[in-house]
């Protein structure tokens, strides 16, 4: 064993002799070095975040066929660095009327749910944070917080934009959490096992190969539970000028910021780990641990990408478009795809790998299609309904 | 070590980092509040009123009907771990069970409870 091989261990064996040397207690050094690493790895997190402004301005700038920060530092690189010294240096206002205790909890919950959702995450074999048997469990209660606080964001600043905005939020919430619960349920059953590492540890196969339906659907709802476009009815900017964030100025709004930027890469790393094999690649994550967490950022930053790719690509919708589209389509067709995954997984048990995978796959895609085909055949008729039966075209002579 | 302390390690961390930066902001920051900075944004002109004021929740039946389907979540997450090893006759009745929940779904929907009123 080496540095290379478990750095986590060495340096915290390193960490916890050099404590045991200054006279300290096995268990208060044992806690002391978990804390310290706890500490470091949310301050790399941190890091991170300030490099994820400058790629999500970059990536926006090329969508809108602009070309982004480039003026501070080299391609714009030290331009989030001048934002926050902005942030910091703004003046902080409360308004007169707001709940102040609820006011100011709310940007530091919307960070801090982010923030927590890392304790689960296993960035390589021997880096597990924490191995918990419930990690999916906590993936959805911790995602909960974060909207938690944007309601009460909402509803503590005293203002009608922030209140319709944080009322928006619960509709949200109430609504893409179900297809999110059902679709953490396939890798559930293609695993056996709630355990964010097991679930990668059983991926030979990517699930997304065997579930592709699945893994659009958890992204679909995904990026609800972000609230990012087309579902960022709480923010809102053309009609509810920024909506639940509107009142808030100064670093407190960078925390909202931060966090909604971070969430979502954050997601984009849960997509990886539940679909795309996590820090798994052909074998390279046994090469070293520095490798697999290069792989798994790859991955979650790709999966960033698509959420950043759907958010500039499609406009908002209503919010009685988004209770339909989850109520009468997202919800019984995650439902019945969790049935019919059971059913495929219990009749193919014994086939081989190939003939479970491309049957899982076909039964992913005839049931997408099949979803499809009945949303339209009622639309169509919904819209007779609503214009009159069709009439045949004037023919002119 | 139990594992739900580190979780609350991740909690005291991740409490203290956004704190410690909203602390920043408040000490780098001006302090200068007067009663017009104050008051809330309202499209420029004077706020009417309080912002709390009573609602028409019009996703009051969404949300009735999403507790059924979080507290069902809890009996179904059981019933996908252990699948592999209860074969087919366990996925027969996960079928029953959900299709009761979704006839309880179609019901409200041809109720026309699922509608944006």
């Amino acid at each position: 064993m080496n540095f290379w091989n478990d750095p986590l261990k060495v340096a915290a064996d390193w960490l916890e002799g050099i404590f045991a040397g200054w006279g300290m207690d096995a268990v208060l050094a044992h806690v002391l070095v978990a804390f310290l690493g706890v500490f470091l790895l949310i301050i790399i997190l941190m890091v991170l975040d300030i490099f994820l402004v400058w790629v999500e301005r970059k990536v926006v700038a090329r969508f809108q066929d602009r070309l982004g920060p480039n003026r501070v530092g080299p391609f714009g690189l030290i331009q989030p660095f001048a934002d926050i010294i902005k942030l910091m240096i703004k003046e902080d206002t409360t308004p007169g009327g707001a709940d102040k205790v609820v006011y100011n909890l709310a940007p530091i919950l919307s960070m801090a749910s982010v923030l927590i959702l890392w304790a689960v995450v296993p960035l390589a074999p021997v880096m597990l944070g924490v191995d918990l048997n419930v990690g999916v469990l906590f993936l959805i209660a911790a995602g909960a917080i974060g909207t938690l606080s944007i309601i009460m964001a909402g509803w503590s600043s005293n203002n009608k934009f922030a209140t319709i905005g944080g009322f928006r939020q619960v509709a949200v919430m109430v609504s893409f959490e179900i297809p999110m619960l059902a679709m953490l349920m396939i890798p559930v059953i293609f695993s056996g096992s709630m355990n964010m590492n097991t679930i990668i540890e059983s991926q030979n196969v990517w699930y997304f190969l065997i579930s592709p339906l699945g893994a659009l659907i958890f992204l679909i709802a995904a990026i609800a539970e972000l609230g990012r476009a087309p579902f960022d009815l709480a923010e809102g900017e053309s009609e509810l000028v920024a909506g639940f964030n509107i009142e808030y100025s100064g670093m407190k709004f960078g925390m909202f910021f931060a966090g909604e930027l971070l969430h979502a890469f954050t997601f984009g790393g849960f997509w990886a780990i539940l679909f795309f094999g996590g820090y798994r690649f052909f074998g390279l994550e046994q090469v070293s641990p520095f490798l697999a967490v290069l792989i798994l950022v790859i991955k979650a930053m790709v999966g960033y990408w698509v959420i950043m790719w759907v958010r500039y690509t499609v406009m908002r919708i209503r919010i009685d478009q988004m209770l339909a589209f989850n109520w009468k389509f997202l919800t019984p067709l995650a439902f019945v795809l969790v049935l019919v995954t059971a059913l495929a997984d219990a009749l193919l048990a014994s086939a081989p790998t190939w003939l479970y995978v491309s049957g899982m796959f076909l039964a992913n895609v005839l049931t997408g299609w099949a979803a499809l085909e009945i949303a339209r055949s009622a639309t169509h008729k919904e819209r007779e309904q609503l214009e009159g039966a069709k009439q045949p075209a004037e023919v002119s002579h | 070590m139990n594992e739900w302390l580190y979780v609350a390690l991740f909690l005291i961390v991740g409490l203290i980092i956004p704190i410690g930066a909203i602390t920043a902001g408040f000490i780098f920051g001006p302090k200068k509040p007067n009663p017009i900075k104050e008051s809330t944004y309202e499209c420029g002109i004077e706020p009417v009123g309080e912002a709390w004021v009573q609602f028409k929740a019009q996703y009051y039946i969404f949300a009735l009907v999403f507790l059924v389907f979080d507290v069902e979540a809890v009996l179904l997450f059981p019933w996908a771990v252990k699948l592999g090893q209860l074969g087919l006759y366990v996925v027969i009745e996960g079928i029953i069970f959900v299709s009761i929940l979704i006839v309880g779904l179609v019901y409200t929907w041809r109720k026309g409870m699922l509608e944006w009123v």
